[in-house]
């Protein structure tokens, strides 16, 4: 028991705080209940898979800048194609969109020998480029069906919640058991000791970035599903899940954390925003202050990183 | 006597990749005249109006145009040679000048056209010194520093907006005519660029300060052991882009004479493909400002031919990401160093 609590300490140490943070907005706003936290969860939906992606490809020891472009590349294709057809294969074309794109950027990495931030800033001007090629202004449709999937309640909790939950569950778990998974934190902690112990380092490194397009694209998929349209400018996403990972406790540099820790944190990051606009802040004073603790967070995580580093 | 040194043959490939290493500047200027002789036979006249007879053998009002919005871009270039050569690199450059802009714009109505421009340069040049602090001391990959300055300087810009929405914009008449106005046919933005590309270049080249940029990017380590202090290097260096990136706003606001909220983000990827297009190495050690004008220069040129094929906004981002992917990958690939 104690062995368990100490491994994930700083897991339990987030949940800790969310809780402290739920109890200060409902101390601010009385009326802070149910609807709330649903809005909230609601609001984290992109968030979360965004953080699910960046989480993965920093813990097998890369960077993706890309994700946002990404997500509003899937986002424009869905919009689009729901327009046309159905919107089961839309969605399904879109998630698949999602892994193209990712496998492109791992094979790029590993192909060309280019760092992983050379290689992902660049893709992440030709994705923007793609989806104002697919999409020139905000348009296109959502099928009726994927709005409400996240609208509202089931089994007594936020549906959107759920479907963070069950969905990264159903892709992340079955990989971190598999060998897959364990190549992952191998290639992340010391990519040459894992080559020479056998481990096929590009494929890993391929396939790593590959999940990371999967969920962006189900983080493009739950912008649209919010939004009801597709929006070709990419948003906030890449500094925010930059750092709830790496407050979720994911170092930078790779091999270490899980994605249970990024995505109790991106709801830490999220319900903050909430109390400043519960407390009337000027929205955009909200940005600087968030802006504020994102780089402070990663300022954190480096030093740490560092100290680390310095000691073993 | 045997001749001692190693005869074998090298490679004809990393022979030539030496060669570009070495001379970085011949092929870009031959690629330079290469795509403007394409504009000439994709648009006949634009650049040799002979036949059409308007000025003399080459256009001077082509070449002015093409000089006049290629200096904001080798401007910020700068920012990103410096910060390159110690494998860094400043994504907060855009939103500084826009800031810087926006700034100088609204405030010489009430406290004059140079206070406005002190003031507007010591914006860039606290982003600047927080970006250093953060690179620094915290050692946050300056790529992210940057990119989180640069998102609490939109906010910061959104706030102040908000605060001077009733004071109207006026744009200091020096800066006007820098921007708009011509000598002998040339831009008159020339008389900051020269002096500035001059200082820029005797930096790198003949002071210990330049030096110790390629050092620290060469090897980290071996140049902090051979007693550099490289948190007081990493700070003057952000410190210096900022200013260079307020400076660039200044002169870009007389050139645009039209201050909005993401007046000059637009360039900032421009900036970083000039850089790397000119020679730079992305991941440090390698680099010169006399590439990045050329680079800058390289793609004017290339925007000019896309907007003449009508490509779309989108099509241009894309080609611009590429651009930046296969010059580095193809200097990983010749070189063979990372």
């Amino acid at each position: 028991m104690s062995a368990w609590v100490r491994k994930n300490a700083w897991v339990l140490g987030l949940l800790v705080i969310l809780v402290l943070l739920m109890g200060l907005t409902k101390a601010i706003q009385p009326s802070f209940g149910a609807g709330g936290i649903e809005s909230l969860a609601r609001a984290a939906l992109p968030f979360a898979f965004a953080t699910a992606g960046m989480a993965i490809v920093i813990i097998v020891g890369g960077i993706d800048l890309s994700v946002a472009s990404m997500m509003a590349v899937c986002a424009v294709t869905a919009a689009v194609l729901m327009e046309r057809m159905g919107g089961v294969p839309a969605l399904l074309i879109a998630l698949g969109v999602g892994i193209a794109m990712g496998a492109i950027n791992g094979a790029l990495i590993v192909l060309t020998r280019v760092p992983d931030i050379v290689v992902t800033l660049a893709m992440l001007f030709v994705w923007e480029g793609t989806a104002l090629l697919i999409l020139e202004t905000p348009g296109g449709a959502t099928a009726d069906w994927l709005r409400e999937g996240i609208r509202g309640f089931a089994f007594g909790l936020p549906k959107a919640f759920l479907v963070t939950v069950v969905l990264i569950a159903l892709v992340w778990l079955p990989i971190r058991r598999s060998k897959l998974g364990l190549s992952i934190y191998a290639t992340g902690s010391d990519e040459l000791a894992a080559f020479r112990s056998g481990v096929a380092t590009g494929r890993t490194r391929i396939l790593a970035y590959a999940l990371c397009g999967l969920f962006c694209a189900m983080g493009g998929l739950s912008l649209a599903a919010l939004t009801g349209i597709g929006e070709p400018v990419p948003g906030p996403y890449l500094l925010a899940s930059v750092a709830a990972a790496v407050l979720g406790g994911v170092v930078l540099g790779g091999g270490k954390g899980g994605l249970l820790g990024p995505i109790v944190a991106v709801f830490i990051l999220r319900i903050i925003r909430t109390i400043l606009t519960l407390m009337a802040v000027d929205p955009n004073v909200t940005t600087i202050v968030e802006g504020t603790i994102m780089v402070g967070v990663v300022i954190f995580g480096a030093l740490v990183t560092t100290r680390g580093r310095r000691t073993a | 006597m045997t001749d001692a040194t190693d005869t074998r043959p090298v490679p004809a490939l990393t022979r030539f990749g030496r060669w570009l290493a070495d001379n970085p500047m011949v092929p870009l200027i031959v690629f330079l005249f290469l795509l403007i002789a394409a504009l000439e036979v994709m648009r006949p006249g634009i650049v040799m109006p002979v036949r059409t007879g308007r000025d003399g053998f080459i256009s001077t009002f082509w070449v002015s145009n093409l000089v006049k919005f290629a200096i904001p871009l080798a401007m910020l270039a700068a920012c990103q040679v410096l910060t390159m050569l110690t494998a860094g690199i400043d994504l907060s450059v855009g939103i500084v000048a826009t800031v810087a802009a926006f700034v100088c714009a609204t405030m010489t109505s009430t406290i004059g056209p140079v206070p406005a421009c002190l003031v507007a340069i010591s914006c860039g040049l606290v982003v600047g010194i927080v970006n250093g602090l953060g690179v620094a001391f915290a050692r946050v990959h300056p790529l992210i520093m940057t990119l989180g300055t640069g998102l609490i300087a939109t906010g910061c810009l959104q706030v102040y907006q908000r605060l001077v929405i009733s004071v109207g914009v006026e744009i200091p008449a020096f800066l006007e005519w820098l921007g708009i106005g011509q000598t002998w046919g040339m831009p008159n933005a020339l008389f900051v660029f020269v002096p500035f590309a001059a200082f820029i270049l005797w930096l790198m080249r003949f002071t210990g300060f330049g030096r110790i940029l390629f050092a620290l990017g060469s090897n980290e380590n071996a140049a902090k052991l051979s007693g550099v202090r490289s948190w007081q290097v990493f700070l003057a260096l952000y410190a210096l882009s900022g200013v260079i990136a307020a400076l660039t706003g200044l002169l870009y606001l007389g050139m645009i004479r039209q201050p909005s909220l993401s007046l000059a983000n637009p360039l900032l990827l421009p900036s970083v493909a000039a850089a790397v297009i000119g020679g730079t190495s992305i991941f440090g050690g390698r680099g010169s400002f006399a590439g990045a004008i050329v680079g800058a220069l390289i793609l004017r040129v290339l925007n000019t031919m896309l907007t003449l094929l009508q490509m779309p906004e989108g099509a241009r981002i894309v080609l611009f990401g590429l651009i930046i992917l296969a010059v580095t990958a193809l200097y990983v690939r010749i070189t063979g160093s990372r």
